[in-house]
């Protein structure tokens, strides 16, 4: 009924899926045959009312909500500020211990594994530090204060240092019991976002960054001068990477 | 990657697709729900690249597990014979419904799953034959012929022709 060219080469025509070559040629082809042109104006008059007839069918506010609540528990902490911001550090906290069990965990399983089980479980572990709960810690800007408040705690010489001028802002520190021992956590802001520095003491050789995401958190992990550090937050993997930098040279 | 960043900006395509390919909006809006979770959880599978194309292919795979599970005839059949009548979508009653809308959408729900999806990814969602191969998971050459095929079934349920005069004369 029509000409010889294949039905599919009219169509990837239509669609603008052919090459430059073979559309010119087609062109060439359709000024000269009816039944292509023809055909052409049906495909264009089809696409036409699918789209006049406004048949595409965005999500719902339902759904989009449903979606907020349970893969977005964090928006609703980020958008707060200083009354929940020991909320959120304990967050952070929560992901890095489930980061520290697959840094742990990671030679015997296979990545793929703990997964789907880590991202469960790191979901589980932010929303139970939501919760409210005693957390003290220390809110300053000032490196001599904020170390000066770790010196009376912790054993070891933890660095600390203001990366304001840099982009990265210090806004204070606080302890975590990790593992049954004091772990100090350093806590910087960086355009806005929070960014958690988890540092404890470690008797291992210096070991050069490891980075991994759950969930749309990045998390840096390395040691140095029998320190380890692991950086955690939902900020850009460039800004975790410039900040270990910071510390690494500045340590 | 962040999930907002990667996932949140295409919701409306991960329901948009759920809702064609499962033609109930309740069900779509569990699978696409569904479909979302686990694109969260699989977030560290995606390694760069097209962000829509990768959310949109669990969005198809969940679907397509869902009515595998749920309703299997609809994935075996060549054409909806049984919805066809059922919704008495013949180019008559559907000029008598009047419609246009309802028309479109009663007459792309008669496709089969495999030629409906084509359909909605190219004219609805307006992905390229490359996109479309990554989220079915079909060779190009394939996306080619089904998308020809299906505009060409529709054609018959819409208007009786496969891309005959009527088309126009109904416009």
């Amino acid at each position: 009924m029509r000409c010889d060219f294949a039905d599919s080469l009219l169509h990837s025509y239509f669609d603008t899926e052919l090459s430059s070559v073979d559309t010119a040629e087609f062109g060439r082809h359709v000024q000269k045959c009816s039944d292509c042109g023809s055909e052409l104006v049906h495909l264009d008059l089809l696409r036409e009312r699918l789209q006049l007839a406004q048949i595409y069918e965005p999500a719902s506010p339902t759904l989009r909500r449903k979606i907020n609540v349970q893969i977005r528990p964090k928006a609703q902490t980020t958008l707060r500020s200083q009354p929940l911001l020991w909320h959120w550090l304990a967050a952070a906290a929560a992901l890095f211990l489930v980061a520290i069990v697959l840094l742990r965990m990671s030679p015997g399983l296979r990545n793929d594994d703990y997964q789907a089980e880590l991202a469960a479980e790191i979901v589980d572990a932010h929303l139970r530090s939501l919760q409210p709960g005693d957390v003290t810690g220390i809110v300053s800007n000032d490196e001599r204060a904020v170390k000066g408040w770790f010196d009376t705690k912790i054993k070891f010489a933890l660095p600390v240092h203001d990366f304001a001028n840099q982009g990265f802002a210090l806004k204070g520190g606080r302890l975590e019991l990790l593992e049954g021992r004091s772990v100090a956590a350093l806590l910087y802001e960086r355009n806005g976002r929070l960014i958690n520095v988890f540092v404890w003491p470690t008797q291992g050789p210096d070991k050069s960054a490891r980075t991994g995401s759950q969930r749309g958190f990045q998390w840096v992990d390395w040691r140095q001068d029998k320190m380890e550090f692991c950086a955690v937050s939902d900020t850009d993997p460039a800004d975790l990477e410039q900040l270990r930098q910071l510390i690494y040279s500045n340590t | 990657m962040r999930f907002e960043q990667l996932v949140l900006p295409h919701v409306d395509a991960a329901f948009n697709l759920a809702r064609w390919l499962l033609r109930r909006r309740e069900d779509a809006e569990d699978v696409a729900q569904e479909a979302l979770l686990r694109a969260c959880r699989f977030i560290r599978g995606f390694h760069g690249g097209d962000a829509r194309a990768w959310v949109l292919q669990i969005v198809r795979n969940t679907c397509y597990t869902w009515l595998e599970k749920n309703r299997p005839r609809e994935l075996s059949v060549e054409f909806n014979e049984e919805l066809h009548q059922q919704s008495d979508a013949t180019p008559e009653s559907l000029a008598i419904a009047g419609d246009e809308r309802e028309r479109l959408t009663r007459a792309l729900e008669t496709l089969p799953p495999r030629y409906r999806e084509v359909l909605v990814l190219r004219e609805l969602e307006g992905c390229s034959y490359k996109e479309i191969a990554a989220i079915t998971s079909i060779p190009i050459g394939t996306v080619m012929s089904s998308l020809s095929r299906a505009r060409r079934q529709l054609f018959v349920v819409l208007d009786g022709s496969p891309g005959s005069e009527e088309a126009n004369r109904e416009m």
